[in-house]
């Protein structure tokens, strides 16, 4: 683990903290990227997709970020989560029938066939009220700003805010629950 | 979702982060405290003789132990409060609290007749140290066990046991000041048994509540 790199990323996750929604895009992005690569090493032979375990750490992240301590190291922390979600993935498969050796094999060949995928994430977002999956579907898949989607859904910023928050931390609470 | 839009959804509620580690910790001990003290004080209220007793050694020695025991945990769960922690380097502290209970034993059994012992360990309070330190902790131990919610612990568990460790420290020092054993033999006995009731529904707690 690179120190300077960390400080890095613990300076734009800083001033993320602070309430930079560029900065903290740069810094969900950069741990993204670190964590993919974790857990693709980690996850490969557990039928488990790899792109998961990146959302879940990332939905944790954002509800979580208050336990970071803002003047230490950002990659354990950030590590630490993606090991707990992992555990926690690995423990919710175990408890589910072992896949079959036919499955796998499915699975790997839909995974090179790279199709957009049915990730656990789409699940999670079915838990939301349609208002709050209005908010979040605007705002993630279409790209709105948060005035963009209060304009297109008829509501003031301040709602849009609220519905975006309490949706987020429902898919985070939901997320991969069965 | 792609990662990527999802990255978009987070970044537009950077605004609205949770409450500060620093601020819930603060806040829930200072609450469990106070319900702790308001439970005790309804519920027992301190010996008569408790101007008296503090000029005792024996005395003073217990809220040493127990207010070692509620700082110690108190101190441990805010760290492992937090997904990096490291549990092997606190444990260290959480012996604190049971080497000088242990010190205090070895010195009362040098102090007093053999033929004293059983009675000092037995004493005559000891169901009610056992009924009332859970009763004066329970309060406490669900406040830690919300704010370790808060948090983010990677070993709830065992965050949720040192939850109950703490709540046991906070209600023995209170139920100290109640009791008139106040031998190192009875405290080791009874006291222990008491905490170890919380602790284990600390852990049970938290195995439920504390999940994320």
């Amino acid at each position: 683990m690179n120190g300077a790199d960390d400080g890095d990323l613990a300076g734009l996750f800083r001033t993320s903290l602070g309430g930079d929604e560029k900065a903290y895009g740069e810094f969900l992005k950069e741990a993204a990227a670190l964590v993919r690569v974790w857990a693709r090493r980690r996850a490969a032979h557990s039928g488990l997709d790899p792109e998961d375990i990146v959302q879940e750490t990332l939905l944790a992240v954002h509800v979580k970020r208050h336990t970071w301590r803002n003047d230490g190291p950002v990659k354990p922390w950030l590590y630490a989560i993606a090991r707990h979600k992992l555990v926690d993935a690995l423990r919710r498969r175990g408890r589910h029938a072992r896949v079959g050796l036919g499955e796998v094999e499915e699975e790997l060949a839909s995974e090179e066939a790279e199709t957009a995928r049915d990730w656990e994430i789409g699940r999670a977002l079915e838990v939301l009220t349609p208002g709050q999956r209005s908010v979040v579907t605007a705002i993630s898949v279409e790209g709105r700003t948060i005035a963009e989607a209060a304009r297109s859904l008829h509501m003031n910023e301040t709602a849009v805010r609220v519905a975006l928050h309490r949706g987020l931390a429902a898919i985070a609470k939901r997320f991969g629950r069965e | 979702m792609e990662t990527h839009e999802l990255i978009k959804a987070l970044a537009a509620d950077t605004k609205r982060s949770g409450m500060p580690m620093a601020f819930a910790w603060s806040g829930a001990a200072i609450l469990a405290v106070a319900v702790a003290a308001g439970v005790f004080l309804a519920l027992l209220g301190p010996r008569s003789d408790v101007a008296n007793a503090m000029q005792t050694l024996r005395f003073l020695y217990k809220f040493l132990v127990t207010i070692a025991l509620a700082l110690s945990a108190l101190g441990v769960l805010r760290v492992l409060s937090r997904p990096d922690a490291e549990p092997r380097t606190l444990l260290p502290y959480l012996a604190i609290a049971p080497a000088l209970l242990f010190a205090g034993v070895l010195a009362e059994l040098f102090a007093v007749p053999t033929s004293t012992w059983p009675e000092r360990l037995v004493g005559s309070n000891g169901l009610v140290c056992l009924t009332f330190i859970p009763l004066i902790g329970l309060g406490p131990l669900a406040l830690l066990l919300l704010a370790l919610r808060h948090g983010a612990p990677s070993h709830p568990t065992l965050a949720g046991a040192v939850a109950g460790l703490a709540a046991g420290g906070v209600a023995a020092t209170f139920y100290a000041a109640h009791c008139t054993d106040d031998s190192p033999l009875f405290v080791a006995t009874w006291y222990t048994a008491a905490i170890a009731i919380l602790v284990f529904l600390g852990w049970v707690g938290a195995r439920r509540f504390v999940r994320w």
